[in-house]
């Protein structure tokens, strides 16, 4: 018979996002609560990030992610918030049950009046891409490659060609250089990078390491251990064009071709999910469309800042306090929220729903759909402009975030709030 | 040089599956094969489907080796703890020549002995399997037919076979075979020599090659690849049953089914290649795939696809099984060509092989058999009250290694310490599906390898992802940086 302990909240992962949520609801008063994290040591991701650039926004300072994710540690610590490592939960349901597992404390089931999911994303694997060729050693995707290199002291290879320009490819390649490996091309499908401008700088363009938009993998060789490559470029369609291929001999090729969040336990509960951010469709809140879960971090979207993490998941952690306190969603009735909408030139804004007379500011989240200069960003509530941001450059490398001010809000009827580009739009 | 009663090259489906057999006689049985495991040729990349054995032949051994093979499989499948499953399967036809080439399929599956068979019209088709292409005219239905995981079959035939004394050794590449003049055989490999008063050619795509070097009736055999699709179990399933179009002469055509654990198969394709170790995908077999797949499931969609992979069938000229004593070579037996519907008959070939086998060196049945260590069910599959018990039996099932497919620390190490027990990552990954699942080993295999690299006490950098050079990692950061800055 597996007993049930009850508790208040349940905090599920310690990286990032966990720890902030979980040291918000702590400072609000929650003080039955629990950190659930996989690993035998928290901070997720963070540990194996080791190169600076973290936490500019949030401690005007450049930390290394360990550094970063330390200060949190201590900060729980200090808040006395328990976590608990070399934890896996199995599942968790509609009612808030979850059930969890691990070595020293076996399998457990909690029952909990709030839960904060912040189970972060995975890498798209190489068979999402269904680049044909062998199936040898030599292929990883960056982050793993990251772990062998940063966490366990080895190196995957020596000549190595990049798949995607994602954010942790790029840190890959002037990782692996530095370690004296040849990174030959960081090769992207898109015409433009999904990475971060300043990684492009800092880590493609200073070590020389050439990048081809527009180019994919289309041919994988080596029987046991990867022998090399080809890379085509592609049309405006995506379709690799003939005639247009390079061959390069290497033993290895990193994937950095997009992160996913990784929802099998938000779907198990029920959760909606959005087919747009593979996250949960989430209130102002960060309340999922189960009453008392809220999911923060990369597991909602896929953020580029983990300082930008922090901020949403201290606000989820406060709302999840907020809602253990009085034991109610908000108004769950469609004449009280906003429904937030794509509008033309934008992706899987977040959230997909505001509350009329939210409790505070509102950061809406979103990506531009292709790269946009000298443009804007505008909001509209039933047609009708109510924020407007302008940049010289928008691009979906890059998260874009519109503040609505509470005092704003408070003004404003309607059903629905839309954000759309405008202005030049350009693929390059 | 070892001497032995029975050697068995290839560890594939047939060469395990006779392995089991042979095990039960009072020999001395080896099974040596060139790949690093069991099941790693055809075994472990075709569709994983026991036919009901309507496709061959009447007369043929294909025919005959199929239909006592697939009724073999529940019972075997039970005694070894291997999921199987009888999901049915539906052969579809688009026009009047497809359903004219179906009734022949009914009346050939009639006399090969298939129990069952029923012609559908496209009402009950479409009532049966509601994604199916509207246009689908007719269909046979083939309830007998099954899934089952075709390498974990052959790694518990294995295990079963080692317990009862058959030793496996691989990496071992046949380089020579000769007749001595006592009558018995000298197989040398790349790493040993054996002497063998029989010996069995079990050995897949190379099943010619050795053929040839035995005996003057030589044979051809054709390489001809399968590409296939594999989607995440987290799917929703759009069929129950195996889904096959109108057979041609290349093969059973593109099928769309489940497997046993849930995940969406589609293929294969049917290319001839010079190499029957080239295992690669190509840009033009997938898409081949998927346009022949749409026309059985419109809605195809391959966004949770979560790898590709390709096998060869080892398929003769002759386009029938041979499976007996190779003749004029006193001593030795084959089992050659055993492409579909090679899995469903392996065991049907084996117990006949292995019958021959006793009765040329007068072999007894050992009287008694030690019992097959039957494998523990998968954490994965476990109630919450198994859960715990587990966990409290051995805490490293509290320690989930791959988040997927939901693997334990201790399932690891059980695959590792069976019988016949893993040495690679893939291994691990095809005994206990840690990285089979849609992050495709990313979070995993570097603490997979680590628990190998323990459990074996192999150097990290020696672990390997599938045998031979396939190493995982290069060097250690430090002494690269020291040696390899150029």
């Amino acid at each position: 018979m597996v007993c049930e302990q009850l508790i208040d909240l349940l905090v599920i992962g310690a990286g990032p996002a966990g720890l902030a949520a979980a040291i918000a609801a702590k400072e609000e008063g929650i003080s039955s609560l629990l950190v659930l994290e996989r690993e035998k040591e928290p901070g997720g991701i963070l540990r194996q990030c080791i190169h600076n650039g973290f936490g500019l926004h949030r401690f005007s300072e450049e930390l290394t992610g360990p550094e970063y994710a330390a200060r949190d540690i201590a900060r729980a610590h200090e808040l006395e918030i328990p976590i608990e490592c070399d934890t896996t939960v199995l599942s968790v349901s509609p009612d808030r049950q979850v059930t969890c597992v691990s070595p020293k404390h076996g399998f457990r089931r909690f029952s909990a009046k709030a839960i904060i999911l912040a189970m972060g994303c995975r890498e798209r694997p190489r068979g999402a891409l269904c680049t044909p060729g062998t199936r040898c050693a030599g292929i990883y995707s960056a982050g793993t490659a990251q772990r062998f290199v940063n966490l366990e002291g080895y190196m995957p290879g020596k000549r190595v060609v990049i798949l995607g320009s994602g954010d942790i490819g790029l840190i890959m390649a002037r990782r692996m250089t530095l370690q004296g490996a040849k990174v030959l091309a960081c090769v992207e499908i898109m015409p433009y990078s999904s990475g971060l401008n300043r990684n492009i700088v800092q880590c493609l363009d200073d070590y020389g390491i050439p990048l081809y938009l527009s180019h994919t993998v289309t041919e994988i060789r080596g029987r046991d251990r990867l022998e090399g490559i080809t890379v085509s470029e592609v049309d405006s369609n995506r379709n690799p064009i003939p005639g247009s291929e390079i061959r390069f001999d290497c033993d290895t090729l990193l994937l950095s071709c997009g992160l996913i969040p990784e929802n099998e336990l938000s779907q198990g509960a029920g959760v909606e999910i959005s087919p747009l951010t593979s996250g949960a469709v989430v209130r102002e809140t960060f309340e999922t469309s189960v009453p008392g879960i809220f999911a923060c971090g990369n597991v909602l979207h896929v953020h580029d800042l983990v300082d930008h993490v922090s901020n949403e998941s201290f606000k989820a952690g406060r709302a999840a306090a907020a809602y253990i306190r009085s034991a109610s969603s908000a108004e769950t009735d469609t004449a009280d929220v906003w429904k937030v909408q794509d509008g033309a030139g934008v992706r899987g804004t977040v959230p997909q729903m505001i509350s009329k007379h939210p409790s505070s500011d509102v950061d809406l989240m979103f990506r531009p759909s292709a790269v946009f200069r000298n443009a804007s960003a505008v909001v509209e509530c039933d047609g009708v402009e109510i924020l407007r941001k302008k940049s010289l450059i928008f691009t979906p490398g890059e998260m874009a975030v519109l503040t609505l001010k509470k005092a704003l809000l408070d003004t404003l009827s309607g059903s629905c709030i839309e954000v759309r580009m405008e202005g030049g739009s350009s693929r390059g | 040089m070892i001497q032995l009663d029975i050697l068995v090259i290839g560890a594939g489906i047939t060469g395990t599956a006779l392995s089991r057999e042979l095990s039960r006689l009072n020999a001395t049985v080896a099974v040596i094969d060139r790949a690093c495991d069991v099941a790693e040729g055809a075994t472990k990349a075709n569709s994983g489907i026991v036919h009901a054995g309507y496709d061959a032949l009447p007369g043929t051994q294909k025919a005959m080796y199929n239909v006592r093979g697939a009724q073999m499989y529940p019972g075997l499948c039970e005694s070894l703890g291997v999921s199987y499953r009888k999901c049915g399967a539906l052969v579809i036809g688009f026009d009047e020549a497809d359903c004219a080439a179906l009734r022949d399929l009914l009346d050939r599956g009639i006399q090969n002995g298939v129990r069952d068979l029923r012609l559908l019209s496209q009402k009950e088709a479409l009532a049966l399997e509601p994604s199916l292409n509207p246009e689908v005219l007719c269909a046979l239905s083939v309830p007998e037919s099954a899934i089952v995981s075709p390498y974990e079959m052959a790694f518990a035939l294995a295990d079963d076979a080692a317990v009862n004394g058959v030793s496996f050794s691989f990496d071992q590449d046949v380089t020579g075979i000769s007749r001595l003049e006592d009558g018995t055989w000298q197989v040398t490999t790349s790493k040993d020599v054996f002497i063998c008063k029989v010996l069995v050619n079990c050995a897949g795509s190379s099943g010619a090659d050795l053929h040839n070097m035995i005996s003057d009736q030589k044979l051809h055999m054709v390489h001809r690849r399968g590409q296939y699709y594999l989607l995440d179990r987290a799917a929703e399933l759009p069929f129950s049953r195996t889904v096959f179009q109108c057979p041609s002469r290349m093969g059973k055509g593109v099928l769309v089914s489940p497997t046993v654990h849930g995940n969406l198969l589609l293929g294969p394709t049917a290319e001839d290649i010079p190499d029957p170790l080239d295992t690669a995908t190509t840009s033009d077999g997938l898409s081949e795939i998927l346009k022949k797949a749409s026309r059985t499931w419109p809605a195809l969609s391959v966004r949770t696809n979560i790898t590709n992979f390709s096998g060869v069938r080892a398929h003769l000229d002759t386009d029938d099984f041979i499976v007996g004593p190779v003749p004029f070579a006193p001593g030795a037996f084959e089992a050659i060509g055993i492409e579909s519907p090679g899995l469903s008959s392996a065991p049907a070939i084996a117990q006949d092989l292995s019958a021959m086998i006793a009765s040329y060196l007068s072999l007894e049945r050992k009287s008694s058999l030690r019992p097959f260590p039957k494998h523990p069910k998968p954490f994965h599959e476990m109630s919450d009250e198994e859960r715990t018990v587990a966990v409290s039996t051995d805490p490293e099932y509290g320690r989930i290694v791959c988040r997927c497919e939901v693997v334990t620390e201790a399932e690891i190490r059980q695959a590792i310490r069976r019988p016949v027990g893993a040495r690679t990552i893939d291994g691990i990954k095809r005994r206990t599906r840690a990285g089979m699942g849609r992050c495709q080993g990313g979070f995993c295999s570097p603490r997979v390898a680590q628990i190998l690299s323990e459990e074996t006490g192999t150097p990290l950098l020696r672990i390997t992802k599938d045998g031979g050079h396939s190493y995982l990692l290069a060097d250690t950061i430090g002494s690269f940086l020291k040696g390899g800055h150029r």
